[in-house]
């Protein structure tokens, strides 16, 4: 018995076969820990941030008004500031990017134009910031007269993140069948009226993850925002949620994060890593928002 | 028989025209972007003194001098390059090679995991980065090769590397996918093994969507602004020379789109200075624009087939 | 011919994908309330021609249509809200779809789309048509569930009932017993034999006893080319004119 098992194994078991299986088990090794390495580092530096930053971070921190030249306090002022330019800045791109993905995912036709406007969405989505903020200081701030304000550097983030509106818009559209739509033309019904009553409200949590992306970019991003709107420091009253108008100057996290770890001097380490800490909270947050919603979409299918 | 009203089916028309507009939008912008920076910056370019190959060939950047203010940018562009291409070196294996392992060596359940994690990672701001590079990589790298300062070419790639990596990896993985199954089944039905059918049948198949996927990296990685600014030390520097190693990763550099970032807030409007900060704005618009090209005809050339 | 009272006329009818011409130019008329059968192997152009009568073919991007469709004499390429031309016809799909809204709302969509919003008018009309699809009694207690979550059978007697709602002349049903068991396709052919007495149907089909059993004139078309057009007794009488048509019904190819 056993040496017909030992004589079926030297059937099959050759060197080449032993070796190839060798191989596969390295490649597979080899490709896991470069997976490895990329993950684990993340953890460990957001560990570390989380750690350095434990001194300062506290509820006071994110209301408190900031202090002595910005090296004690708070951060409300700057967590205000994002806050205005995140929503304007959506509230601009949000109707935009959605409606330039109905067009590109329902009306459009296959030729070259189209072909045009999808290049210049993908190639508008790999514009540089900085780039983006000298056509918003060429564009928003000198020649629309807006002035280094909250609303020209909303402009500027509003151009910035319209593609990924209209990337993840186009893919949830898409995602509806093509069926449900001939279905309703068939009955009569209008093109703007199908959109409406059976692609949009079918692809809607789709579009929202999308827009919460926006959301977190637009709350990161610095080098747009520096020359059209955003300064180093800004008096506000504190707990006041008005404090900015449209054409005032404001703070915003992602710059007092590179103000006070470069700009200032002697700032006590908590500090920065407390800001650095919670602009990672907020951005990471929202986006885990988004990815939960689309977990949730995937298995609440309505089809 | 029902009738529409004929405010509807106005309103209707209203809409669809906006629709339109708005979806020739992005192609608007990217003239506008092209055009309001050229705007800023023709000033300079048609004043007859401004020598475009000089501007590109010399190293010499001293745009604040009273008396001869020198407009080089070969030094920036050494430093853009030599960070791209560091970063590059470090990203694109580890890229390539976690996409092959998430597309095709994992479980679904760990498959979810990781493209989570790598969304995630692709979230980070680049401010974050950028601190993160100040703080803690500066120490790492004063540490571990007992440099005077940890500011440089290397750290900046490093951190370069960890932002382009999602980009590498999702687009990457999106290329294997797009790998019909039928071209697996047909490698394991004759016996091979998995690796041999990866290296073998795959890795052809996809070789022109992981090319665009590494295009689309180098573009993020020329295109970064605020990691490479607080990263890379701020020195206006060629890092390499002829001699082996050929690329000191231990020197500061400055790249193109650190220079404007930190030069324009010191700048006076319409200054010659000012405005050479826009042609690199142009510079940079036209080789991002460029990459970006690239990678849509590669990508396009794999539908089509 | 009696053109004149005729329903519909399609008149030299020729149909192009891009290069790819799919209809030859075929030229028929449907008279008012008869069913008219349309039987053809598959690639013959049987549901382009349906997707040119009720012009959703304008969707197709690279679609173009050259003849003429009149619906009572007047041409559909030339109405003027081409959205009202497509409520005087119902289509129905080979593949059910139910919309991912409720029972009632898939029914009440299109209505509601033209306006109509009293709620007993809606009530009314949902039941009517869900009753003329044989559907209703299945169905009544539950109007508010998902269309999505019905049997396969269900779904195809839902966008029966939905193709009913906005009230048409003509009638067009796709291959609909494709994905459907037997016995619902009995339901669905009880149904049709009611409908005739209400409106014009047009029959496309793939079983060839079916237009043999329903349809008072059959049309069978083949790779774009239109055949034959007669009588449904004279085709399947094994005298038809063509061979073509003999060897079709009687199982020799297609």
């Amino acid at each position: 018995m056993i040496e017909a098992a030992n004589n079926a194994k030297k059937f099959t078991e050759t060197t080449v076969g032993r070796n190839c299986r060798f191989t596969e088990k390295i490649a597979k090794s080899v490709f896991f820990l470069m997976t490895l390495t990329m993950v684990l580092p993340l953890l460990l530096i957001i560990g570390f941030l989380f750690y350095k930053a434990w001194p300062a971070l506290s509820i006071d921190f994110v209301l408190e008004l900031p202090k002595n030249g910005m090296r004690a306090g708070g951060i409300w002022p700057a967590f205000l500031g994002t806050l205005y330019l995140v929503l304007i800045s959506l509230v601009i791109a949000a109707p935009i990017g959605v409606m330039a993905a109905i067009y590109l995912n329902e009306y459009a036709k296959e030729n070259w134009f189209t072909r045009i406007i999808n290049l210049a969405v993908i190639n508008l989505a790999g514009v540089p910031s900085i780039v983006h903020a000298l056509f918003g200081l060429g564009a928003f701030v000198l020649a629309a007269g807006l002035g280094r304000s909250v609303l020209a550097a909303s402009l500027t983030l509003a151009v910035m993140t319209l593609p990924v509106i209209i990337a993840s818009t186009k893919e949830a559209l898409s995602a509806v069948p093509m069926s449900f739509r001939q279905a309703s033309w068939n009955m009569g019904v209008s093109r703007w009226q199908t959109i409406r009553g059976i692609v949009m409200p079918n692809s809607i949590s789709g579009i929202l993850t999308g827009i919460i992306l926006q959301v977190s970019r637009a709350a990161g991003e610095t080098a747009p925002i520096m020359f059209t709107g955003v300064v180093f420091y800004k008096a506000i009253e504190k707990g006041d949620l008005l404090a900015y108008g449209l054409l005032d100057q404001c703070m915003a996290l992602a710059m007092h994060l590179y103000t006070i770890s470069t700009q200032v001097p002697n700032v006590p380490d908590a500090v920065p890593f407390a800001t650095a800490v919670l602009l990672l909270g907020v951005v990471l947050l929202v986006n885990a928002l988004s990815i939960g919603l689309r977990i949730y979409l995937r298995t609440h299918r309505k089809w | 028989m029902l009738q529409r009203s004929k405010y509807k089916v106005i309103r209707e028309v209203l809409i669809e025209w906006i629709i339109r507009i708005c979806g020739i939008s992005a192609v608007v912008f990217v003239f506008a972007i092209f055009l309001f920076v050229f705007w800023q910056g023709k000033g300079l370019i048609f004043s007859g003194d401004f020598d475009f190959w000089k501007f590109l060939t010399t190293k010499e950047w001293y745009p604040a001098s009273e008396n001869n203010p020198r407009y080089g940018v070969s030094a920036l562009i050494a430093g853009t390059v030599s960070v791209t291409v560091l970063a590059m070196i470090i990203a694109v294996p580890f890229g390539l090679g976690a996409a092959l392992f998430i597309s095709e060596f994992c479980s679904p359940k760990l498959k979810e995991t990781l493209k989570i994690v790598i969304e995630l990672l692709a979230a980070i701001p680049s401010v974050v980065w950028g601190f993160i590079g100040l703080t803690i990589m500066n120490h790492l790298i004063m540490e571990l090769f007992g440099a005077p300062i940890g500011l440089t070419v290397l750290n900046g790639a490093i951190i370069l590397a960890l932002m382009s990596v999602p980009i590498i990896v999702s687009i990457g993985e999106d290329a294997l996918q797009a790998v019909p199954d039928s071209y697996r089944e047909a490698g394991i039905g004759l016996g091979v093994t998995r690796w041999q059918m990866v290296y073998k049948v795959l890795l052809p198949a996809a070789k022109n969507g992981l090319l665009a996927a590494v295009l689309l990296g180098v573009g993020r990685a020329i295109g970064e602004t605020m990691a490479v600014l607080m990263a890379t030390g701020h020195a206006v520097h060629i890092p390499f020379d002829a001699e082996f190693p050929f690329l000191h990763g231990l020197d500061s550099v400055r790249t193109l789109t650190a220079t404007i970032a930190a030069e324009l807030g010191e700048t006076a409007r319409d200054s010659s200075h000012y405005q050479v900060l826009f042609i690199i704005g142009i510079l940079l618009f036209t080789i991002t624009f460029a990459v970006n090209l690239t990678a849509d005809l590669i990508v396009k050339g794999v539908k089509g087939k | 011919m009696v053109a004149e009272t005729a329903k519909l006329n399609i008149d030299g009818l020729k149909l192009s994908y891009g290069s790819k011409q799919v209809i030859h130019g075929i030229t028929f008329d449907i008279q008012p309330n008869e069913i008219f059968g349309v039987i053809g192997p598959a690639q013959s152009g049987k549901t382009s021609m349906l997707k040119v009568i009720n012009r959703t073919i304008d969707f197709t991007a690279d679609a173009h249509v050259e003849g003429t469709v009149k619906m009572e004499g007047q041409n559909v390429f030339h109405v003027k809200d081409v959205y009202e031309y497509r409520r005087r016809i119902g289509m129905v799909a080979p593949l059910p779809v139910g919309l991912p809204l409720t029972i009632y709302d898939n029914v009440a969509f299109a209505p509601r789309s033209f306006g109509m919003k009293d709620k007993d008018q809606l009530d009314e009309l949902v039941q009517r048509c869900l009753e003329q699809a044989a559907l209703w009694d299945e169905v009544k207690d539950r109007l508010d569930t998902l269309g999505t979550m019905l049997s396969g059978g269900q779904q195809q007697r839902l966008t029966i009932a939905r193709a009913l709602s906005h009230q048409p002349e003509v009638l067009c049903l796709d291959e609909f017993s494709i994905a459907i068991d037997p016995v619902t396709t009995m339901k669905i052919e009880d149904v049709l034999k009611e409908l005739r007495n209400e409106m014009t149907i047009i029959l496309v089909t793939n079983l060839v006893q079916q237009a043999r059993r329903l349809a008072d004139r059959t049309m069978f078309l083949l790779n774009g080319d239109l055949i034959e057009v007669d009588e449904t007794e004279k085709i399947f009488s094994g005298n038809a004119q063509e061979t073509k048509t003999n060897e079709f019904v009687s199982g020799a190819f297609g």
